[in-house]
C-alpha cells in the first residue's frame, strides 16, 4: 500500500485526539549501558565498526560539550534534563543484511506507519492514491532508534550515481566524501546540542547526487523512536554537487509514554553551483498527553551551506508533533545569486511548545532568501518564531521577504515573533510583514452553515491559513500533511 | 413546511425579535421585506443558529424538526441553506475544496455517497455554466477579492450544488447589476418545486420581478406587521414603509 493510502486510513480511524502512532514494537533489542562517557562513545563506534578518525572525531565533540552548558534563550520551559540517565544506543539485535532479512516485526511496525519498505509493494502497482491517481515511487531510508533498519530502490539509484544509504553505510563505503563533508556546515562545537549529536550520533540518512543528475524519485528517511529511556541522535548529510537535483523529505514518530524523551538530531547540506535541494519534514513526534505529560523534546539543528553559485536550498516544514520543539533550519548563501527560502508550518495544542524559525546568512552577491512561517496556537500551547536574517557587506544587492503569521485558537495560548535583522549592506533590501489573527466567529458559522462540523470548520480554516507553505511540499506528502494539522487541532475548539 | 411561532430572540441583551409568526409550506417562496434594522437578518441568523443571537421565547420547526434546538451543523444536514448578506472570506481555502467539503458533507447527513474530486468537478462546472459563472472562481480562495456580485453569485452556486429544501436569502439582491439580478432570480427559481420552500429577504421590491413569492410579509421593529400576495410588495414600492408602519400602528 503506498504510503498515502495506508497513511490515510490511518488519519482516518482517528477518534478524539489520540496519536495513533503510540505504539511499541516487542523486538529483541541490544543496549549501551545508559549514561554518557568516553567509553559509551567508544562502544557506539565500535558497534558501528568506524575508523580512528571519526571515534576521535567523536571525542573532540564529547570534549567540547562537557564545556557548555543549554541555551536558555528559546521560550520554553522544561525540567533539567539528565543526560546520564539515557540510553545512547539501542538498536535491534538482529542486523539485517539485505532487505529480505528484516524482522518482520519490524516491517509490520512500518506498514503500521504507512511506510512500505518492500520495495515489490511500490513496484506492484499498489501505489495509488486514494483518488485513483499514480504515485511515483519514494525511497525509503527507515531509522529505528539509533540504526537504518532498511534502505529501498538503492540499486536503481546507484545505476544513476546517486548513493542513497545510513550514515553509517556511508562511513564505511564512502569514507573520503563523508570525511570531506561531515561538520563543514555545523562543526561539532556548534551548539550544545549539535556538540552532543557529533559525539554520540547513530544513524541517519547520507546521500550524494553526482554532477547533472536529478534525482528521479523523492528520497525520505523515516525515523521512529521505540525503545524506552533512549534519546535519538540522527545525523543527516545530503550532499548536491554541481547542477544537480533532490528532494528529500523526513517524517517522525513515536511511542506515547509518560516520560520526555530527547530527539537531538543534526541536519548538514551542501549545494554546489547550480544544485539545489529541496527539504521537507513532517514532524509528527509524540506530543504529550492533553495535561502535558511525556512527549519528545526535538532539540534539532539543521543548516545547508548554499556554497555554489546560483544554488538553492528550500527548507519547508510542518511541525506538528513533540513536547517542545527547538529547531532553525538555515541558510548560508556563499555562492553568488544563491537562494533560501524556509517555509514552516509550526502548530500548536494542549501544553506543546515550538521555538522556531530560522537564520539566512546572506554573504554573497545578489543573494535571496524568502521566509514564510506560518504558527498556529491552541489550548494552552505557546508557539515563537525566532528569525535572523543577516546580510554581510560584501553581499551586494541581496535581498530578503519575511512574512511571519500567527493564527490563535481560544485565549489561553500565546503566539510570539522575534525577528532579527542585522543589515551591513547598503544595497540590501529586507523586507518583513508580520500578522496575528484569530479564527474568526464569522468564518465558523458560515463553514458550520454549510453543514461542516466545528473541528471540521477550523481545519479547513486552518489549513487555508497554511497554504502558501503547504503547496510547497512534495505531492505526496502534501496530503497527510493536512490531514495532520487536522488532527493536531482535535479537542481544541467547543 | 417552516413553521415560526411567537418567535422572540435578543442580541447583546437588546430585544430585536419581538414575537414573529411565520408558516412557508414546501412548494413556497415566501417573501420578507422591511427598513433597514427592522431584524431580517437576525430572523435569518436565528434560523441558521448563529452564536451571539438568543432566542428568548417562542418556536421554529421545519417538517417537525426543532430547529432551536439543534447546532447549526445539524440545521444544513436537515436541508436548511443561509444565503449571506454578507458572505464570509476564507484566506487560502480554495473555492473548489470548500464547495466539495460541504457538498460530502451534506451528502454525508443524507446518507449518499460522497463524490470525488473529478465528479465534483464535472457537477461544479455545469451547475457554473448555468449561472455563467467564470471557472477560474473555483480555484480562488473563498470570496476573497470576489466583487459585490460574485459574492452574491458564489452563494447561489452553493444553493445550487446542496440543493436543501428550505432556503433563507438575505438581501441576496443587494449590490447586483440587472444581468446579475436575473441570473440569481434564474438559480432560485430552477430550485422551485414541491420539495422547496424559501424565504426571500429584500429590501426592495425589483427582486420580486424575477423570483415571484407566494406570500409577501412586511417586517418593522422584529414584528410582521403585514402579510399578503405577489400585490403587497408593488404597494411598499409606491407608498414606503412609513406609510405602511403609520397603517400598521
Ligand atoms: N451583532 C450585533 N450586535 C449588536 N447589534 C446587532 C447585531 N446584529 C444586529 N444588531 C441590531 O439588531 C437590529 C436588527 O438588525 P438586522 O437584523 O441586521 O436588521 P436588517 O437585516 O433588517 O437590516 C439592528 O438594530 C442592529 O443594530
Ligand atoms: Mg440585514
Amino acid at each position: 500500500m503506498s504510503v498515502t493510502t495506508e497513511t490515510l486510513q490511518t488519519v482516518q480511524s482517528v477518534t478524539e485526539g489520540t496519536y495513533k502512532w503510540g505504539f511499541e514494537t516487542d523486538i529483541e533489542m541490544e543496549f549501551a549501558p545508559k549514561g554518557l562517557n568516553d567509553d559509551i562513545i567508544r562502544f557506539i563506534s565500535a558497534r558501528k565498526g568506524e575508523p580512528e578518525w571519526l571515534l576521535e572525531w567523536r571525542l573532540r565533540a564529547f570534549k567540547a560539550w562537557q564545556a557548555m552548558s543549554e541555551p536558555r534563550w528559546a521560550a520554553v520551559k522544561y525540567p533539567p534534563i539528565d543526560y546520564q540517565d539515557a540510553y545512547y544506543y539501542a538498536a535491534p539485535k538482529q542486523r539485517p543484511k539485505s532487505l529480505d532479512e528484516v524482522d518482520p516485526e519490524l516491517l509490520r511496525t512500518y506498514e503500521k506507519l504507512g511506510i512500505p519498505l518492500k520495495e515489490q509493494e511500490w513496484l506492484a502497482g499498489v501505489t495509488t492514491s486514494p483518488d485513483g491517481t499514480e504515485r511515483a515511487p519514494v525511497a525509503v531510508d527507515a531509522v529505528f532508534d539509533s540504526v537504518s533498519v532498511a534502505t529501498t530502490f538503492k540499486e536503481r539509484l546507484e545505476k544513476e550515481g546517486i548513493i542513497f544509504c545510513s550514515i553509517s553505510e556511508a562511513v564505511r563505503e564512502h569514507p573520503e566524501l563523508v570525511r570531506k563533508y561531515l561538520g563543514t556546515v555545523v562543526p561539532p562545537a556548534d551548539n550544545f546540542y549539535a556538540a552532543l549529536n557529533s559525539a554520540v550520533f547513530t544513524d541517519g540518512s547520507f546521500v550524494y547526487i553526482p554532477k547533472g543528475v536529478r534525482c528521479p524519485m523523492e528520497l525520505s528517511t523515516y525515523f521512529r523512536i521505540n525503545a524506552k529511556g533512549t534519546g535519538q541522535f540522527e545525523r543527516t548529510l545530503i550532499i548536491a554537487d554541481a547542477g544537480s537535483y533532490v528532494s528529500y523529505l523526513e517524517g517522525c514518530t513515536a511511542p506515547m509514554r509518560d516520560e520526555n524523551q530527547l530527539h537531538a538530531a543534526v541536519v548538514e547540506l551542501i549545494a554546489h553551483d547550480d544544485a539545489t535541494i529541496k527539504y521537507s519534514t513532517v514532524q509528527n513526534w509524540y506530543p504529550g498527553d492533553a495535561e502535558g505529560k511525556g512527549g519528545i523534546y526535538n532539540f534539532v539543528t539543521k543548516r545547508g551551506a548554499c556554497r555554489g553559485a546560483r544554488s538553492k536550498i528550500s527548507w519547508t516544514q510542518v511541525e506538528t508533533g513533540s513536547a517542545i520543539t527547538w529547531k532553525y533550519p538555515s541558510c548560508i548563501l556563499q555562492g553568488p545569486d544563491s537562494v533560501g527560502e524556509f517555509y514552516s508550518v509550526a502548530i500548536t495544542n494542549n501544553f506543546q511548545q515550538a521555538d522556531t524559525g530560522t537564520k539566512m546568512i546572506h554573504l554573497g552577491p545578489r543573494t535571496k532568501s524568502t521566509i514564510i512561517s506560518k504558527g498556529i496556537s491552541a489550548g494552552r500551547a505557546q508557539n515563537t518564531y525566532r528569525g535572523l536574517v543577516r546580510i554581510s557587506p560584501r553581499a551586494v544587492g541581496a535581498r530578503n521577504f519575511t512574512q511571519c503569521d500567527s493564527l490563535l485558537i481560544g485565549d489561553r495560548c500565546g503566539a510570539h515573533t522575534v525577528p532579527y535583522i542585522e543589515n551591513r549592506c547598503m544595497s540590501a533590501k529586507v523586507e518583513h510583514e508580520a500578522t496575528t489573527s484569530r479564527i474568526a466567529e464569522d468564518q465558523l458559522f458560515y463553514c458550520r452553515q454549510r453543514g461542516l462540523s466545528e473541528e471540521d470548520a477550523v481545519g479547513l480554516i486552518v489549513n487555508g491559513f497554511c497554504r502558501e507553505v503547504l503547496k510547497e511540499l512534495p505531492m505526496e506528502f502534501a496530503v497527510e500533511a493536512q490531514k495532520l494539522l487536522q488532527i493536531s487541532l482535535e479537542g481544541s475548539v467547543g | 413546511m417552516l413553521k415560526i411561532e411567537g418567535l422572540t430572540a435578543t442580541v447583546d441583551g437588546k430585544p430585536i425579535l419581538k414575537g414573529i409568526d411565520l408558516e412557508i409550506p414546501s412548494g413556497e417562496v415566501h417573501a420578507v421585506m422591511g427598513p433597514n434594522g427592522s431584524g431580517k437578518s437576525t430572523l435569518a441568523y436565528v434560523l441558521a443558529g448563529r452564536e451571539g443571537y438568543e432566542v428568548t421565547g417562542g418556536s421554529a420547526t421545519w417538517d417537525g424538526h426543532d430547529l432551536l434546538s439543534m447546532e447549526p451543523e445539524e440545521r444544513a444536514a436537515a436541508g436548511l441553506f443561509l444565503a449571506f448578506q454578507y458572505p464570509v472570506e476564507l484566506p487560502g481555502v480554495g473555492n473548489a475544496t470548500f464547495l466539495r467539503t460541504a457538498l460530502n458533507a451534506i451528502r454525508r447527513a443524507r446518507g449518499e455517497p460522497e463524490l470525488d474530486a473529478m465528479q465534483f468537478l464535472k457537477l461544479a462546472r455545469q451547475r457554473m455554466r448555468e449561472l455563467s459563472m467564470p471557472e477560474d472562481m473555483l480555484k480562488r480562495s473563498v470570496n476573497v477579492g470576489f466583487s459585490g456580485g460574485e459574492k452574491k453569485r458564489n452563494e447561489i452556486l452553493q444553493l445550487a450544488l446542496l440543493r436543501p429544501k428550505l432556503a433563507v436569502l438575505d438581501e441576496t439582491d443587494s449590490g447586483l447589476d440587472i444581468d446579475a439580478l436575473r441570473i440569481v432570480a434564474d438559480g432560485v427559481n430552477a430550485m422551485r418545486g414541491p420539495d422547496f420552500a424559501a424565504l426571500v429577504i429584500t429590501h426592495y421590491q425589483r427582486l420580486l420581478d424575477y423570483i415571484v413569492p407566494d406570500r409577501v410579509h412586511v417586517l418593522m421593529n422584529g414584528r410582521i406587521v403585514r402579510s399578503g400576495g405577489p400585490e403587497l410588495a408593488k404597494e411598499l414600492e409606491s407608498e414606503g414603509y412609513a406609510a405602511i408602519q403609520a397603517r400598521a400602528a
